[in-house]
């Protein structure tokens, strides 16, 4: 491997995990464990929420502990209006009319621009602070997200709200495991490669800038404040698709989705896999997840074995599962 | 006459209890060398960072061609045309030479909210590239992670950044510390080169780059103007050698 | 009116606890640059240790007296094996492995005390109540709590300004570099530090055992109500800790008792208590949010 340049080995990487994933459902079928498909739907959804931390945490050097809120409120959004869907009852009377829906094309554009609003006000509150400050804000956003939502019984308070049926998209059946999986697909490697010319742009070499630099960035007259937002508001939109998709998963949706633990898990599958890289997430989701279901067969305590193996890898393998198979890349500290 | 450059009128600026500036009032010139000089602690270099919008002045006031800068953001400087270069090197550690020189040019090529495209790639901006890391005598440094560059390059790069947003004032503050006498005499040429094209202010220590480059000289003690004047004013004051000069080597 | 006197008590009770707790990580916060998010795991061993010696051997004071210690070292073997090693990394560094440690202990109390959570009994000495003010009676064991978190308010303080270690700490909080070659060991006093924050904890967690239910993740709880007041009081400022956790723990004591009653008299009584329950458990945090547009460093910042 080490004799292919860096370069090749990140091609070959992204290559043998794109056909792995796009043969998957195939080779659970012949494995004849179908559950595996519900598994990997599972690490695809979870890796597109933590390739948009990614953008904003390796790209953009903001750590949020707060990205859950996202995820939680595009899950809402899809939970909410299927809800009304089903009551037949209309979401607001007042001013206008504003009925439930189970369409995938109506939720899920909702789902993403919710978030993105959500993500517009926390981002505009939150990124006048840095450092400690900011973690510990966006912390704070999301259990205060948590709390309102535990709080609102009309949608099931701290049980949840549970969705008869998954949303509906014209022409497929999403309540087809293989089907629903493919989409799930296709929205990751849509938003990776968006978010891929997205860091290579103008626009991504100033996120980057400010990420290296911030004070430098601003006397060379970049207004920063207004940069960040945009990256703070597109990653939170892009975890808004993914909780749109978990909702869909378990057709259940519960205030646990917005917890400041979810929002650590998700920034641990980022560093697990390897930050700055977009791509990594994706390893560290499957990394997480795989470990998670394996683990557990042997102990109900595997995170006892897992916390130390976080540890470890912040001293040792800063750098991820990225990192080990492809190589640092010297750009990104 | 016409309105100076840069008019600065009795700026305080106070951290707790020490009075880095105090009640300081200056001029500067256009199209003039202008040296900032006085011992250590006093003052210089906040007076310089109240200028570029790094720090907020207690009281008083600042003018750019005749419009108040006083209070605004850091951001909005360079616009104007106010660049500097920083004491303490300042610069994208992480990316090479050709990349931060990109990202300074890419400031002042309008908005960088375009989400498509190849930013470090972009023909607009490569075309000023090069011209760009020639006149501060990088180009064989091009492709250089800039984290390893010497210390002297560092501050060329500095230097370089500063000068893509085409400014009308120059800060420069002490871009020949830490520098060897090969360095130093390639740096004065540069700043004489850019006479021609802007004002320049320069704090600095090396009083024999000073005497060579400068039209005029002020001299700051303690957080207060002692003279301002022409190098010749300034050499032959009295007050001015037995405050400052007088205790320099 | 019995009933104000009486949440303005329990406000005080939870802002004496936020403070035990704030108080020691706003320090590490402040001194040694470190995002500590496992803080709410000393205050489990705090509850768990003494919850445990409590039951076998029937004395309150005894299960206290273990379970300091216990906090306190634990506390130190953590700073030197793992938090050590942070200090000089990034933040988002910080954040995962204290998370690590967080998920580390909360899963090793599930293993050794299982999951069904302990309770502690009030020790009978404190069970009953005390009038304070006349007619009105209130739980002793309480006002014990109130009373212990003053004392170490008052301690802090008097540490702070009148020792030489206080000033020792004072000095590496401001100017590491400079401190060290002042001679201060600066490696014995960030451990140290920790070990006193890690004790306050524990000591905050032993004091709300009786009160609450001693479970694993019961740190979590409390660790976010921390962040808040560290946010509001200004971190690396003890003063602002207090201040912070005594604004934090009145508010929501307050809100959640009487935000109901005060929102019935505008709407109807079943929209009223769903909106102000909503309302009552967001409102530390939009006294957050306000604090924090005004005063971006919290309202009493150690470094200006």
């Amino acid at each position: 491997m080490r004799m292919l340049s860096r370069f090749d080995r990140k091609k070959l990487c992204i290559f043998s995990s794109a056909l792995l994933l796009v043969l998957l459902p195939m080779l659970a079928a012949l494995a004849g464990e179908p559950y595996l498909v519900s598994l990997f739907t599972r690490i695809l959804i979870y890796a597109l929420a933590a390739a948009s931390l990614d953008l904003i945490l390796g790209y953009g050097g903001l750590v949020s502990l707060g990205h859950a809120a996202f995820f939680g409120m595009g899950a809402y959004a899809v939970g909410i209006l299927a809800h009304h869907d089903f009551e037949e009852t209309a979401l607001i009377s007042w001013p206008l009319i504003i009925p439930g829906s189970d369409s995938g094309l109506v939720a899920w554009p909702v789902a993403i621009l919710v978030s993105a609003l959500l993500a517009a006000i926390i981002g505009a509150l939150s990124l006048r602070t840095r450092g400690m400050h900011f973690i510990m804000i966006t912390l704070a956003f999301a259990q205060m997200l948590f709390f309102f939502f535990v709080s609102l019984e009309g949608y099931g308070g701290d049980d949840g709200l549970t969705l008869f049926s998954r949303n509906t998209l014209p022409g497929l059946d999403l309540g087809d495991d293989v089907q629903f999986y493919y989409i799930c697909l296709a929205s990751l490697s849509v938003f990776l490669l968006l978010a891929g010319r997205l860091v290579e742009s103008r626009f991504g070499i100033v996120i980057r800038g400010c990420r290296e630099n911030e004070k430098r960035m601003q006397s060379l007259g970049f207004p920063t404040y207004r940069y960040k937002l945009l990256c703070f508001v597109i990653a939170g939109a892009a975890a808004g698709l993914a909780g749109a998709l978990i909702a869909n998963q378990v057709e259940y949706v519960s205030p646990g989705l917005m917890h400041w633990t979810r929002s650590a898990i998700i920034l641990v599958m980022v560093l697990l896999g390897g930050s700055g890289t977009l791509y990594g997430p994706v390893l560290g989701a499957a990394a997480f997840l795989l470990l998670e279901e394996v683990l557990s067969i042997y102990t109900e305590h595997w995170m006892v074995y897992f916390g130390p193996v976080m540890i470890l890898v912040v001293l040792f393998a800063r750098h991820g599962l990225f990192g080990i198979l492809v190589g640092k890349e010297k750009r990104h500290g | 006459m016409a309105e100076p450059l840069l008019r600065i009128e009795s700026l305080c600026k106070s951290f707790g209890a020490v009075k880095a500036c105090h009640d300081l009032s200056l001029e500067i010139h256009a199209g003039e060398i202008h040296a900032l000089i006085g011992p250590n602690g006093a003052g210089k270099t906040t007076l310089l960072n109240q200028i570029a919008g790094d720090l907020t002045p207690d009281s008083g006031q600042i003018f750019l061609a005749g419009q108040e800068i006083t209070h605004l953001p850091l951001y909005r400087r360079a616009p104007l045309g106010l660049a500097r270069s920083y004491q303490i090197t300042s610069v994208f550690a992480n990316l090479s030479v050709e990349e931060n020189m990109l990202l300074a040019i890419q400031a002042h090529h309008g908005h960088s909210f375009r989400f498509w495209g190849r930013g470090l790639k972009d023909p607009q901006l490569l075309a000023e590239l090069g011209p760009a890391i020639e006149t501060v005598g990088l180009s064989e440094r091009a492709e250089t992670i800039a984290g390893n560059l010497s210390h002297g390059e560092k501050k060329q790069l500095e230097v370089g950044m500063a000068l893509s947003c085409k400014p009308q004032l120059l800060l420069l503050d002490e871009p020949m510390a830490g520098m060897g006498p090969g360095g130093s005499i390639e740096l004065s040429k540069l700043i004489h080169k850019l006479k021609k094209e802007m004002t320049i202010l320069l704090v600095e220590h090396d009083m024999e780059a000073i005497f060579s480059l400068a039209d005029r000289i002020t001299v700051l003690v303690y957080g207060e103007v002692v003279a301002t004047g022409s190098v010749e004013e300034i050499r032959s004051n009295p007050a001015v050698r037995q405050a400052y000069l007088g205790e320099e080597d | 009116m019995l009933l104000v006197i009486e949440q303005l008590f329990n406000g005080l009770q939870l802002g004496v606890t936020l403070f035990l707790m704030s108080a020691g990580l706003t320090l590490v916060f402040g001194i040694m640059q470190v995002i500590n998010l496992a803080h709410g795991s000393f205050y489990m061993i705090g509850a768990y240790v003494a919850a445990t010696v409590t039951a076998r051997s029937g004395s309150f004071l005894l299960g206290m007296a273990v379970a300091l210690p216990a906090a306190a070292v634990v506390g130190m073997l953590v700073e030197m094996v793992v938090l050590r090693r942070l200090y000089k990394k990034e933040h988002v560094d910080q954040v995962l492995a204290t998370f690590g440690l967080i998920m580390f202990f909360n899963e090793l109390t599930r293993i050794i005390w299982g999951r069904q959570p302990l309770f502690m009994d009030v020790p009978s000495w404190l069970s009953g109540s005390v009038e304070l003010i006349p007619g009105i009676p209130y739980p002793s064991y309480r006002i014990a709590v109130i009373g212990v978190g003053l004392m170490v308010a008052l301690f802090l303080y008097l540490m702070f300004t009148r020792t030489r270690i206080g000033m020792q700490i004072r000095a590496g909080a401001s100017n590491r570099e400079m401190a060290g070659a002042l001679g201060i060991n600066i490696r014995l006093l960030y451990t140290l530090v920790f070990g006193l924050g890690t004790l306050l904890a524990g000591l905050a967690g032993v004091m709300a055992g009786p009160i609450l239910a001693v479970e694993a993740g019961m740190g979590e709880s409390i660790l976010i109500l921390t962040f808040v007041v560290i946010v509001i009081g200004g971190i690396g400022s003890v003063r602002g800790a207090f201040i912070g956790a005594l604004l934090v723990g009145m508010v929501d004591t307050l809100g959640r008792a009487f935000l109901p009653a005060l929102f019935r008299m505008f709407l109807s009584s079943a929209h009223a208590d769903g909106v102000a329950a909503s309302v009552a458990s967001m409102s530390i945090y939009i006294l957050m949010a306000i604090i924090l547009i005004w005063r971006p460093k919290g309202l009493l910042p150690a470094h200006s």
